[in-house]
C-alpha cells in the first residue's frame, strides 16, 4: 500500500470518526448558543444512547431493520432525557452565575456515569456491542466497511434534516431569534422556554444517534464511554466556532480526520493529545472558531 | 490604637500557637488514635488543595476541573527530586509547587486571555492528557504500577504519623494565612472583583487577564504543595491516584463550604474526608451522591455551609478582639476615651 492510499485510507476513517464527532458537537452548539452553558453531560447522553441501542439490538437481533428501529427509540427517549435534564437542572439557574450552571452539569455528568456504573442492569463492566457482520468494500485499493458507509449516511442525512428544521421551519426561526437575543425574542412573542427545551431535545436526540453509530464503529459500550468522544466533540464545536451549526459540522470532520492521521501516522497515544493541542492553538490563534463571528460583550 | 492593634496581633499569634501546641500533642499523646491522625493529616492534604482550587473558582470565578492534575505534578515531582536527584524533603515539595505553577502558567496563558468558560474544559483536558503522560512516562514515574518506595517524613516509624500530621499541619496554617491576607490586600480585591463583574472590573482599570493569570497560576502551586506532600505521606503514587473523579471531589469540599469562604472550605474539607472513610460500605454509590450533592447545592444553597452563616468567615483577630475585651474589661465607651 503507497503512502497516498495511506493517507486516503485514514482520510476515510477520519470521515467517519468526524461525522459522529460531528453529530455531537452539533448539540453542543447550538445548547451554547441559545443557553451560553457548557452542557457537560451531552457525551453522557450518547452513552445512554448507545446502550438503548444496545439493549434494541440484544432483544431484537441485528439486521438492517433492528438498527433502524433501536435508531427511532434511542433517539426519542433521549431527547425526553435531554428535556428533563433542562428543566430539572438548567432551568431553575438560568439568572444564576455561570459557574454555579456549569458546576452543575459537571454533577448531572458524573450522575449519568456513576447512575448508569451502579445500575444492575448496566454496571461497570464494557459490553460487545452487536453489530452488523463486517463487509469491506474495495476502491482504488482503500477499504470501506459498511459500518463507516452507514455512519457517513446516517449523519449525513440527520445533519440534513436538522438544517431543513433549523432554516426552515417555524421553531426553528424561533430557535435562531432566541439564540440571537433572548430578551427581545421573548418579546417579540415567542417562547423561550419552549424554544430551550426543544433545542435540548434535538441535541440530544442527534448524541442518541451519534452513540448508536459510535457504538457501531467500536462495538463496545461501558458507562465511561461518552467522555472522551464528549470532551473532542466540544473541542470540535469551538474549533468550528462554537455557536455556528456549520461550523460544529466543519469542525468534528477536521478534528475526525486529524485524529485518524495522527493515529495512523504517529502514535495512538498521541491521538488524544491531539485534540487539546488543536484546541489550544484555535484559542490562541482564532478564540472565535473557523466560521464563527467575533462578538465584543456589552454591558 | 497602635497599642491596640500590636496587642490584637500578639494574641491571634499566641491563641494560634497555643491551639497547634495543643492538637500536636494530643497527636504525640496518641489521644487522638494512629487511624483519626491518618485522616487528618489526608484531610488537611485535601483542604490545602480545595484552597487552592476554591481561589481560582471560587474567589476569581473561573471554573477549573484539574487539580488533581496539578496534584499529580507536585507529587511526582517532588519524589522524582527526592529519589533521582537526592534533595531534601522541603525544597523539593517546593519544587514540586513552582512545577505545578509553571504548569499552570502555561495552561493559563492561552486560555484566560478569553472570556468564557475555556479554562474549565483546558483544565479538565489537562487532567486526564497529565495522566497519559505520566503513564508513558516510566522512568521518572514508575508507569502504570506506580512508584514505590518514597521517602517518608521520617524513618522512625514510631513517630511517622505524628511528625507527618505536624508537616502537613503547618502548611495548611501557612496557605490559609497565604490566602486569607491576599484577599485582604489590593490585589485579592481585584481577584473578588473579577468574579463579581468581570466587565466592570475592566473598566475600572484592573488588568483581568493579569489577575486571573496571578491567581490561578497560585491556585497551581498550592495543589501542587498539596500533591508534595501526598506523596512522602503516603510513599507510594499511582497515575490512576489523580483522575478526573479526584478533581471533582476537591470541587465538592469548594462548593460544600461555600464558594469563596476559606472556612467553609476546611470545615468541608475535613467533614467529607472523614464521611468518606466512614462511608466505605456504601462503595460504588458514593459515586451516586457526590454528583447528586453537587446538582442539589447548586439548585437550593448555591453559597454552600457557610453560606447559612451569612458567608462569614472565622476570624482569629476577631476572637482576639474578645479575648482582649474580656481580659482587660475594658468597655467600649472607655476605650473611645483612650483615642
Amino acid at each position: 500500500m503507497g503512502v497516498f492510499q495511506q493517507i486516503l485510507q485514514q482520510m476515510i476513517n477520519g470521515l467517519s470518526l468526524g461525522s459522529i464527532y460531528a453529530l455531537l458537537a452539533l448539540g453542543y452548539t447550538m445548547v451554547y448558543g441559545i443557553v451560553k452553558l457548557i452542557n457537560f453531560a451531552h457525551g453522557d447522553i450518547l452513552m445512554i444512547g448507545a446502550f438503548i441501542g444496545y439493549f434494541v439490538l440484544i432483544k431484537l437481533g441485528v439486521t438492517p431493520g433492528t438498527l433502524i428501529v433501536a435508531f427511532l427509540i434511542s433517539m426519542p427517549f433521549c431527547a425526553l432525557l435531554g428535556v428533563l435534564m433542562e428543566k430539572i437542572c438548567y432551568k431553575p439557574l438560568r439568572n444564576a452565575p455561570r459557574i454555579n450552571a456549569l458546576i452543575t452539569a459537571i454533577g448531572v455528568s458524573f450522575f449519568l456515569e456513576n447512575g448508569a456504573r451502579v445500575l444492575p442492569v448496566i454496571g461497570p463492566n464494557p459490553r460487545v456491542f452487536p453489530t452488523l457482520p463486517p463487509v469491506t468494500h474495495h476502491l482504488f485499493g482503500v477499504g470501506v466497511s459498511r459500518v463507516q458507509i452507514i455512519i457517513f449516511a446516517v449523519a449525513i442525512g440527520l445533519m440534513l434534516v436538522l438544517n431543513y428544521i433549523i432554516n426552515y421551519t417555524k421553531i426553528g426561526k424561533a430557535m435562531r431569534a432566541v439564540s440571537f437575543d433572548k430578551g427581545a425574542s421573548y418579546l417579540m412573542g415567542i417562547n423561550v422556554d419552549r424554544v430551550i427545551s426543544f433545542t435540548f431535545a434535538l441535541g440530544s436526540a442527534l448524541a442518541a444517534a451519534a452513540g448508536i453509530l459510535f457504538a457501531s464503529a467500536y462495538p463496545q459500550v461501558e458507562p465511561y464511554m461518552g467522555i472522551m468522544p464528549g470532551l473532542k466533540a466540544f473541542i470540535a464545536a469551538v474549533l468550528g466556532g462554537i455557536g455556528s451549526i456549520p461550523g460544529a459540522m466543519l469542525g468534528g470532520f477536521i478534528l475526525g480526520v486529524a485524529e485518524t492521521l495522527a493515529k495512523g501516522f504517529l502514535s495512538s497515544q498521541m491521538a488524544d493529545a491531539i485534540a487539546f493541542g488543536l484546541l489550544i492553538i484555535i484559542l490562541v490563534v482564532k478564540p472565535a472558531g473557523i466560521l464563527g463571528i467575533p462578538i465584543n460583550e456589552k454591558v | 490604637m497602635q497599642n491596640e492593634r500590636l496587642k490584637r496581633t500578639i494574641i491571634s499569634i499566641i491563641l494560634l500557637v497555643l491551639v497547634s501546641v495543643f492538637l500536636n500533642v494530643l497527636v504525640a499523646m496518641r489521644i487522638i488514635d494512629e487511624y483519626t491522625t491518618q485522616v487528618l493529616t489526608i484531610g488537611a492534604i485535601n483542604v490545602i488543595v480545595a484552597l487552592g482550587l476554591n481561589l481560582i473558582s471560587g474567589f476569581t470565578g473561573q471554573l477549573a476541573l484539574g487539580h488533581a492534575g496539578f496534584m499529580a505534578v507536585g507529587a511526582y515531582t517532588t519524589a522524582a527530586l527526592v529519589m533521582k536527584l537526592g534533595f531534601p524533603i522541603f525544597p523539593a515539595i517546593f519544587a514540586g509547587g513552582l512545577v505545578s505553577a509553571l504548569f499552570g502558567f502555561l495552561i493559563g496563558l492561552p486560555t484566560l486571555r478569553l472570556r468564557g468558560d475555556y479554562l474549565a474544559i483546558v483544565t479538565l483536558g489537562f487532567g486526564e492528557i497529565i495522566r497519559v503522560i505520566m503513564i508513558n512516562l516510566a522512568e521518572i514515574t514508575g508507569g502504570p504500577a506506580g512508584l514505590k518506595g518514597i521517602p517518608p517524613f521520617t524513618n522512625n516509624f514510631f513517630w511517622r504519623p505524628v511528625v507527618s500530621f505536624g508537616i502537613v499541619y503547618l502548611f495548611l496554617v501557612l496557605v490559609v494565612f497565604l490566602i486569607s491576607n491576599l484577599l485582604k490586600s489590593s490585589p485579592g480585591c481585584a481577584i473578588v472583583s473579577i468574579r463579581e463583574d468581570e466587565i466592570a472590573a475592566n473598566a475600572m482599570g484592573i488588568n483581568v487577564f493579569y489577575y486571573k493569570m496571578f491567581a490561578f497560576t497560585l491556585s497551581a502551586f498550592i495543589a501542587g504543595l498539596g500533591g508534595g506532600l501526598y506523596a512522602p505521606f503516603f510513599g507510594y503514587l499511582n497515575p490512576n491516584m489523580f483522575t478526573f473523579l479526584k478533581s471533582v471531589e476537591f470541587l465538592i469540599i469548594v462548593v460544600l463550604g461555600g464558594m469563596g469562604n476559606i472556612t467553609g472550605t476546611v470545615l468541608a474539607g475535613f467533614g467529607l474526608t472523614y464521611l468518606q472513610e466512614f462511608l466505605r460500605f456504601l462503595q460504588d454509590y458514593r459515586l451516586v451522591i457526590y454528583p447528586l450533592i453537587l446538582i442539589v447545592l447548586m439548585l437550593f444553597q448555591p453559597s454552600g455551609l457557610m453560606g447559612l452563616f451569612g458567608n462569614r468567615e472565622f476570624s482569629l483577630t476577631g476572637l482576639a478582639e474578645q479575648i482582649n475585651q474580656a481580659l482587660f474589661r475594658k468597655s467600649p465607651a472607655e476605650k473611645a476615651g483612650d483615642k
